[in-house]
């Protein structure tokens, strides 16, 4: 073994690529991901070309998930849909940590009354069920799914920083940081150099999992016609449209609802096998 | 005791005014006036628009209008429901028993599969007992709730023909029909739960089992049996207690698009159908209203907490 590959993340990377369920739960993801970039080259029709002769037709060789009630191709809608979500997950989570990470840091190496506020209102926002808070943002922001992301986005945050909050206060207590303190760093400087490196690993298993919550989110509000709107294919509008004819054409609701389902299982792998890695002490739950 | 109670209450209060600042401050995210969506066809009629901004009390000061909200939110008292012109908090007790068989059955479901499976899979590690339940429990907590509803709806109600596929008849009408409305959302509900129950329950186990107490006990010659229900299951069930309570409370988001699917009139339904009625006093109370039961839940798995592990009482 040579020096190099055992730096800690080397050696994390390792043991996230022995945990074969977590790189499935990657390849899924890279899938998704990729079927959301490349969507207009790969997708076999155009997502919104409606058609009077292929109304409700079944699965078959032509239209490999069938066509919806005016006509579009099942398969087009799922793969554009994947960017409504992916975007959902992936911008929402990015926001969140950007919006939650540095507030977190800022209180728990202030302390004090700033410190007090912060969880305080961390604590109060926390103290609502993630969907709940999220209707409720999203209702009062009116329905669209950039502001179906924004109320992922803001909802999702204060998770980030009670985390950040927490690891901060821990390093707040440590000898070097309390030396680099007394060496006369400014507080931005400690925050950015001596605990945020320490507290990325936590981060990042969070963020995974927490793009999963974002990812139902986002079929959630777009099912109840607050996310993407209609014509623009979203996973949880199509479903929602789909319920009017279970009876007549149940595949329109099965192909939007795997393809949500194996993203959000493919983020909680990762996140499994991310939260494996990354814990030195390695236990597995 | 009384001191730790006092002070977790006087951690609560702080945690709900923030939130009910936060909540009244929705209102000002709103595009538009609020007094010209409620006009509607009169909304030229400045006379109408004087007359809605009085009573709505949005011609006073921000300050004030939340002053006088959060006043009457303290009481009980939520405004009135912009559309259907009832008290909002008469609306909420109205739809809760709803949502409370429900979520009771949810949990219920969630507890008898959830820790079973916990216990078995923590007994059995790494052998493919094991397997199948942490597989199991990733499934339920993957799996979108309302997915898993129209999925299910498809089997039982329009496939097999077993159970109606939407509606909610009273437990006290008519008990038989009322479980038959209600098992489908129900399992919908509580297979999130159960995964999160499951995975609890065997992390809790492994902890226990590996215990000193475990070891004496099986040295002294116990059955196996009695070493894992008595011993190491009692101890384990610690943390699963304050977490279920917790879970519980996260049921009534769930409840929301399960009422959403199967059509049951509970405080989920309320929520979403306030949300498209633009019937803002209504969602602001249903959230305060879930905070409310949320931060009192949460109060309750402390207590419990307490209760079940005595090493704490003193503390």
């Amino acid at each position: 073994m040579s020096g190099a590959s055992d730096s800690p993340g080397r050696r994390a990377l390792r043991r996230f690529l022995r945990h074969r369920l977590a790189v499935f739960g990657l390849v899924v993801v890279a899938l998704f991901l990729l079927a959301a970039i490349l969507a207009p080259w790969i997708a076999p029709a155009d997502p919104l070309q409606t058609s009077w002769t292929a109304i409700r037709k079944p699965p078959s060789l032509e239209h490999l998930f069938g066509t919806d009630e005016n006509g579009r191709d099942v398969l087009s809608r799922v793969l554009y849909g994947a960017r409504a979500s992916m975007a959902a997950g992936v911008i929402s989570v990015s926001v969140a940590l950007l919006i939650g990470v540095p507030i977190g840091v800022l209180a728990g190496l202030a302390g004090g009354w700033v410190d007090a506020v912060i969880a305080r209102i961390a604590d109060a926002m926390l103290s609502v069920p993630f969907l709940i808070l999220a209707i409720a943002l999203a209702a009062f922001l009116g329905p669209a799914l950039e502001n179906a992301m924004l109320a992922i986005a803001v909802t999702a945050s204060p998770i980030f920083v009670r985390l950040a909050r927490g690891m901060a206060l821990e390093a707040r207590a440590t000898d070097w940081v309390e030396a680099a303190r007394a060496l006369g760093n400014p507080p931005w400087r400690l925050g950015l150099v001596h605990v945020l490196p320490n507290i990325i690993p936590p981060l990042l298993v969070q963020a995974t999992l927490s793009i999963a919550e974002a990812i139902i989110a986002e079929a959630s509000l777009s099912f109840l016609g607050l996310g993407q709107q209609p014509p623009a294919p979203s996973w949880g509008s199509m479903l929602n449209s789909a319920q009017r004819f279970l009876t007549q054409a149940p595949w329109l609701a099965v192909f939007p609802g795997l393809a949500i389902f194996l993203v959000v299982l493919a983020f909680n792998l990762m996140g499994d096998g991310l939260r494996d890695a990354l814990d030195p002490r390695g236990e597995r739950r | 005791m009384l001191a730790w109670f006092l002070r977790r209450l006087g951690q609560i209060v702080p945690t709900l005014l923030i939130l009910s600042v936060m909540i009244f401050g929705l209102q000002q995210l709103m595009p538009g006036d609020p007094a010209l969506t409620l006009a509607g066809e009169e909304r030229g009629d400045p006379q109408v628009l004087a007359q809605i901004r009085a009573e709505l009390r949005l011609d006073r000061p921000l300050p004030e209008q939340y002053l006088h909200w959060v006043a009457r939110a303290v009481q009980g008292d939520f405004g009135f429901s912009w559309r259907i012109r009832e008290p909002v908090a008469k609306l909420i007790l109205e739809k809760l028993p709803v949502t409370f068989q429900l979520a009771v059955m949810a949990f219920l479901i969630a507890l008898v599969i959830g820790i079973p499976a916990g216990v078995i899979s923590a007994v059995r590690r790494d052998r493919p007992v094991d397997w199948l339940a942490n597989g199991l429990a990733l499934f339920g907590i993957s799996m979108p709730n309302f997915w898993l509803g129209i999925m299910m709806i498809l089997l039982f109600s329009v496939q097999l023909g077993w159970l109606p596929p939407s509606g909610y008849v009273p437990l006290t009408e008519d008990p038989v029909q009322s479980l038959a409305t209600t098992i489908m959302p129900a399992f919908v509900l509580g297979s999130g739960i159960a995964g999160v129950l499951m995975r609890h329950t065997r992390a809790a186990m492994l902890g226990a089992l590996s215990q000193d107490y475990v070891r004496t006990a099986r040295a002294k010659g116990l059955d196996e049996r009695v070493v894992v229900g008595r011993h190491a299951l009692r101890n384990a069930l610690i943390p699963v207690v304050t977490l279920g309570t917790i879970e519980f409370g996260r049921l009534l988001a769930g409840a929301v698009l399960t009422e959403q699917i199967f059509t049951i009139p509970g405080f989920g339904k309320l929520i979403v159908d306030a949300v498209f009625n633009r019937d803002y006093p209504v969602v602001q109370g249903v959230v305060m209203a879930t905070a409310l039961i949320f931060v009192t839940l949460s109060l309750i798995a402390d207590i419990l907490y307490m209760a079940v592990n005595p090493r704490l009482r003193s503390a």
